[in-house]
Parts: structure tokens; C-alpha cells; sequence
């Protein structure tokens, strides 16, 4: 982008998670589900005398994108590292569920997730990481029927069990800003040691883990500038692809191809899984 | 982790409900919406303690006139300045008054 | 009753600590694994006098990526659950619903593999592959149990396990489940181990130990054995029993789906959400 372009353009990296979805529905169309004034606060953090906010961190948005019915699930990533409670979980698995019921019924709606989150809200634990199970089984049922598309902007990007979420996606945007992995840096230092993985080489992270690399090595399908037009482009471009025939998370035999090629007495370098990747996965 | 509850005399009722802001460390979210005219409610949910006088103080100026919209005022402050929590209340409004509301 | 597994290099029947592996032989009655793997051991089995495959994550101390060596799920291991799971869906695709058979995760997983490398070859796509392979099987009619014997950990029990219809546990000290390690929790959020101990002990679902989960609602049923490290006949039985009884509910259950698990009275705020979507997702049209 040259300085015109950067001056001109509509973030979509700084945009809230509201902001977010309604950016990406059909301009009029955009309404929300049991949003903030419902106060569906989160019980466990009260408990524990944190403040909670009244959407619990997930924005339930339906409405109408490129003329089909469309349910954005925005996770707002400001709060608590976007991470996964009792609540915006069942907000999302919720709405995941309802489009299979409409599909079920005839009617085509169809899903995008905003990742913005570190995993499960560890202050709410094994309710955030059942509510993930239940997201990612509502995932796998509605893109039977109808793309799930994925998007991480940044800048909390899409770890812990959501990437797991992310990798069930029909379609996953990124941007360059943006990472997805499982395990934090912070997290693989802690378990595996520094030498293992030094949380503070911002370098290395991205290298690894971030938009571009992602896409490059067919773990992501487009790396997109932050611009809302953009992004919004990408997601209507991925619903138009229709279904694709064969998810990515269904690709074992071509991922344990690529994984038997790998000398593991290596440490792993950003030019090996492209060069792994790109040819087995393309 | 304080609650702290006020009520200020106001005009009509705001014109609508809205949400500014967002709980992230030095910000708040501040949910409006419309009252019965003459009088609005402001329940706060603070990660501050101790700070009751300040935020009367605060409030006392933003609505001490009496004659912003009549609303139910619902503030999630995760220690937000009080520049910042002036601001978001402002947002709230600027909000309703353009648009009429629309969360 | 050995392990037999092809020119094996698993060291996993010497490990003392893979219950995985141990009761993966008990309740297949030592048989044979049906693959060449050293950490995914996938074996046909017997439940309620039906065939049924049982599937188990093992530790390999000669595993090929050196984060994956103690049981965890990394992304070998991910992506051949997925293969061992699709495995049955094509073996059993033409087979009418209630003929599908059961599928048996025996859960003792201490984590998914941290590292570089596995950051690097996308561990969470990995992952997503054991959980989709899950998902479909039940969707397709298999009945799915989950058996946990062990830890079962955040990314390693969503990808083994918690895609299950029906969930069973041990009632023991050395059986939890939980979203990560104490000591990396502590880390992320900013308290001592200590403090976050307290927190679990009267926040239920930050709690480490099987009596506080099964609180949540979201087990079907909790077993107590006399001797969990070396089970007796009983043992064996009561396990056995609650396999059947599990299966039973799944076949008699209209859907297939985890709406199971909503009942408990920790998880009101779930129902509750999705009741209020429900009733707005007409309206919004």
C-alpha cells in the first residue's frame, strides 16, 4: 500500500468485535443476539471479583452477507485476551447449532468466526474448554452444508483450543499482523524450556506462526492487508467457493506424508515447512 | 472489585440504547439506555476500590446540569482514568443521539 | 497378557505410568494393534458382545519428535487418530445406523506436545483432524465413548475424547481434567500456584480433581474402583458395565449430538444462552 492507500484505510485490526461484524453483514442488515443489554455477565468471574463485561467478550450478529443469510460470531479480543468463558462460548456453539437447524429446515445460513483469543478463560476453565468442544462439534456440523469461514486480524491472533476451532474452518483468513498456533510462546517456554522456544523473539514467532507463513504453507487460504474492504472481500470470495471437497482437517494422508519426510533431530525453520508443505499440501 | 450506584435529575428520555467502550485494562464499556424522563440511574462495577468520592465527583460534572437524556447508565470500568471514562460516556450519548441507539 | 505389537519399538508396556496402554489391553483382552505405531495403539475389542475399535494414546520415550515422548498428542499422534477414526467411518459406511460400531477413547493424555516444531508444522491442524474424524463418526452414528482413565488435557482430550457422545471417569487422584498445567497457568495469569488452588477450591470449573468436573454435569458417569493401578475382576467388570451402560444410552438416545451435556446445574447459564438465541434468531429475520 503506498501513503494514500495507508491514510485511507478502514483498519480492521482496531475496529472492536462489533464493529467487526457489522462491517462484514450487508449494510441495514446487521442485528444482534442476546447481546450486552441481555447482561449475560459471566457468573465465575464475578465470583472471583473481576469485572465483567455484559456481551461476556462474543458478539452474536445475523444478517444478510453478499444477499445469503449469515451468522458473524466476533470474538472481542480487549477482553480477557479474547479468551473462551462458559458464556460467549455457548454464545457462538449457540449460534453454530441454530444456522444446523436452519440448514436442517431448508434454509442455507451460513457462519464466519472472528478468532481474536488465546484459548479457554483459564479463570472458567473446564467450563471454557467444554464450551470449545462444543463450538468445534458445531463447526463440523454446519460446514457440511455451508463454508465455515475463519478470520484472525490480529493483534491477540488465534491460540489454545480455538486454533483447534480455526484448523476446523472451511476457509481461514489472516492477515499479516495476525498468528495461529496452538500453544503461546509464553506457554512453550514454560513447559519446554527457552532454548525450546524463547517467548520474547517477536521475529521468530511470526516466522512460524504468523499470516503470511500460514498461508504459504497451506494452513491459512488468504493473507489479506488490514483493510475491512479487504477482509470483507476474502470472505465473500471463500463463500462463493462453496464447500470445498475435502476440508483441510481431513487431509491426514497428505499431512503424515509431508510429517514422515521430517528429520526430527532438526530444529523445525520457517523455509522447511514451506518448502514440506507447499509441495505435498498443494 | 467495588459497585457503586448513583442518580442524577435529567431531560427526556435518550432516544435510544447503546454500548461504548470495552472492559480491557484502562478502559470501561458503558451501557445506556432509555429512562423515564427526569431522572438517570448510573450502576457502576469498578476494579478499583476506594474510589466512590472520585467518581462523584466525576459524575457530579457530567451530570450534575441535569439535563442530558434520562437513562439507565450501566458502567463496567476495568481502571479507567477519569478522562477515559468521560469520554465513553460522552460516546454513549454521541451515539444515541445520531443514530438513535443500535446494539 | 503381553503386548504384541508388530515389530514394535514401544518401550510403553516398561513406562509404569501409561494407564492408556494399560487398559487399552484389558479391555481388549491384550489384542493386537491393528497399525505399526508406537503412540497410537488402535484395537478391536468386544463391548456388549458387539465388535467395537478402542483407541489409546501411548508413550514413546523413542518417539521420532522429541516433545511427544510422554503420552501427549502431538502431530503424529493427531493426525493418526484421525486416520485410525476414519478408518472405521469407511469400514462401516455401508452399514445401517444402529449397525455403526462403537467407538472406545481410552483418555490418558498429559498434554498436547509443546514445541517449535510443532508450531511450525501447524500442531492445532493436527489436532482438528483427530477432532473432526471424531465429530463425523458420531454424526454418522457410531456410538462414541470416552473412558478417562488418567489426565485428560485441554488440546490432547479435545482432540481424543471430547467429541464423545458419552463420557465415563475414573474417580481418582491421578484422573483430572483441566485447560493447562498449574504452574504454566500460574504464569498466564499473573498468581501463584498456590493462589490458584484456592480459587479452584470454590470455583468449580477451575478445579483440577474428577469430583469437581463431574459437578459440572458433563460426565455420564463416575467410577469408583477398588484398586486403580492394578485392577481386579471387579474392577474390570464395573468398567465393562459402565462401557455397556454408556452404549445403551447413546442407542437410545434420538440425537447425536454433545446437547447431553448441558443438564447440570453448573452449566445454567449455557441453557440459558442458547434459550435466549433461540428466541431471537426468528425475530431477527
Amino acid at each position: 500500500m503506498n501513503i494514500d492507500e495507508l491514510l485511507q484505510r478502514d483498519s480492521f485490526i482496531e475496529r472492536g468485535a462489533r464493529a467487526r461484524a457489522q462491517a462484514l453483514l450487508d449494510p441495514g442488515t446487521c442485528r444482534e443476539l442476546a447481546g450486552p443489554f441481555e447482561r449475560l455477565h459471566s457468573p465465575w468471574l464475578a465470583m472471583q471479583q473481576l469485572v465483567t463485561q455484559a456481551d461476556d467478550g462474543v458478539v452474536v450478529a445475523k444478517g444478510l452477507l453478499g444477499g445469503r443469510p449469515t451468522v458473524v460470531l466476533a470474538i472481542e479480543g480487549a477482553f480477557q485476551g479474547g479468551s473462551m468463558g462458559e458464556i460467549g462460548g455457548a454464545k457462538i456453539a449457540g449460534a453454530l447449532e441454530l444456522a444446523v437447524r436452519d440448514n436442517e429446515r431448508g434454509v442455507p445460513t451460513q457462519a464466519v468466526i472472528v478468532f481474536e483469543t488465546g484459548g479457554v478463560r483459564l479463570q472458567e476453565a473446564n467450563l471454557g474448554l467444554a464450551a470449545i468442544a462444543d463450538i468445534q462439534s458445531g463447526i463440523v456440523a454446519l460446514r457440511r452444508y455451508r463454508p465455515v469461514v475463519g478470520v484472525s486480524a490480529g493483534t491477540v491472533g488465534c491460540y489454545g483450543g480455538m486454533s483447534i476451532a480455526a484448523g476446523l474452518c472451511s476457509y481461514f483468513i489472516m492477515t499479516r499482523e495476525a498468528r495461529l498456533g496452538l500453544n503461546g510462546p509464553q506457554v512453550i517456554e514454560q513447559e519446554a524450556g527457552v532454548a525450546e522456544f524463547d517467548a520474547r523473539q517477536r521475529g521468530l514467532i511470526w516466522s512460524l506462526t504468523g499470516g503470511e507463513q500460514r498461508v504459504a504453507t497451506h494452513l491459512a487460504d488468504a493473507c489479506v492487508d488490514d483493510d475491512t474492504a479487504a477482509v470483507r472481500a476474502a470472505v465473500a470470495d471463500c463463500f462463493a467457493r462453496g464447500v470445498p471437497p475435502v476440508h483441510r482437517s481431513d487431509r491426514a494422508a497428505d499431512f503424515l506424508a509431508c510429517l514422515a519426510q521430517v528429520d526430527t533431530t532438526q530444529q523445525a525453520t520457517p523455509d522447511d515447512v514451506r518448502r514440506l508443505y507447499g509441495k505435498g499440501l498443494a | 472489585m467495588e459497585r457503586l450506584e448513583y442518580e442524577f435529575a435529567a431531560g427526556q428520555p435518550a432516544r435510544g440504547r447503546t454500548v461504548s467502550g470495552v472492559v480491557s485494562s484502562g478502559d470501561l464499556e458503558v451501557l445506556l439506555e432509555p429512562a423515564g424522563a427526569g431522572r438517570t440511574t448510573i450502576a457502576v462495577q469498578t476494579s478499583v476500590d476506594g474510589y466512590g468520592a472520585t467518581w462523584q465527583a466525576l459524575l457530579a460534572r457530567v451530570f450534575g446540569a441535569g439535563d442530558l437524556p434520562a437513562a439507565r447508565i450501566e458502567i463496567n470500568d476495568n481502571g479507567a482514568t477519569p478522562g477515559v471514562v468521560r469520554m465513553r460516556i460522552e460516546q454513549a450519548y454521541e451515539q444515541v443521539n445520531e443514530t438513535g441507539g443500535g446494539a | 497378557m503381553m503386548d504384541t505389537a508388530p515389530h514394535s519399538t514401544s518401550h510403553s508396556t516398561a513406562h509404569p505410568a501409561s494407564r492408556g496402554a494399560m487398559w487399552l489391553r484389558l479391555l481388549t483382552g491384550g489384542a493386537r494393534p491393528l497399525h505399526d505405531w508406537s503412540t497410537v495403539r488402535a484395537c478391536d475389542g468386544i463391548l456388549a458382545g458387539r465388535p467395537a475399535r478402542y483407541l489409546a494414546i501411548v508413550p514413546d520415550a523413542d518417539n521420532g519428535f522429541p516433545r511427544a515422548r510422554n503420552g501427549e498428542v502431538g502431530l503424529v499422534e493427531g493426525w493418526r487418530l484421525a486416520q485410525a477414526v476414519r478408518d472405521v467411518i469407511d469400514e462401516d459406511r455401508d452399514r445401517a445406523v444402529q449397525d455403526k460400531r462403537p467407538i472406545v477413547a481410552i483418555i490418558d493424555v498429559p498434554s498436547q506436545a509443546y514445541g517449535r516444531r510443532e508450531e511450525a508444522y501447524g500442531i492445532h491442524q493436527a489436532l482438528a483432524g483427530a477432532v473432526a474424524a471424531y465429530a463425523d463418526a458420531r454424526r454418522a452414528g457410531h456410538p462414541v465413548i470416552g473412558l478417562i482413565v488418567g489426565l485428560a488435557m485441554s488440546g490432547a482430550f479435545l482432540a481424543h475424547g471430547y467429541q464423545a457422545n458419552r463420557l465415563v471417569a475414573l474417580d481418582d487422584p491421578d484422573v483430572a481434567v483441566h485447560a493447562m498445567g498449574k504452574a504454566s497457568a500460574a504464569r498466564v495469569t499473573l498468581r501463584s500456584v498456590e493462589a490458584l488452588e484456592q480459587l479452584a477450591a470454590r470455583v468449580p470449573p477451575m478445579a483440577y480433581d474428577i469430583k469437581s468436573f463431574a459437578s459440572l454435569g458433563i460426565l455420564h458417569e463416575v467410577l469408583r474402583l477398588t484398586n486403580l493401578a492394578l485392577p481386579d475382576e471387579q474392577d474390570l467388570a464395573l468398567v465393562h458395565g459402565a462401557l455397556e451402560a454408556a452404549l445403551a444410552d447413546i442407542l437410545s438416545d434420538p440425537r447425536r449430538d454433545l446437547a447431553n451435556r448441558l443438564q447440570g446445574a453448573h452449566r445454567g447459564a449455557s441453557r440459558r444462552v442458547r434459550e435466549l438465541l433461540a428466541t431471537q434468531w426468528e425475530a431477527a429475520d
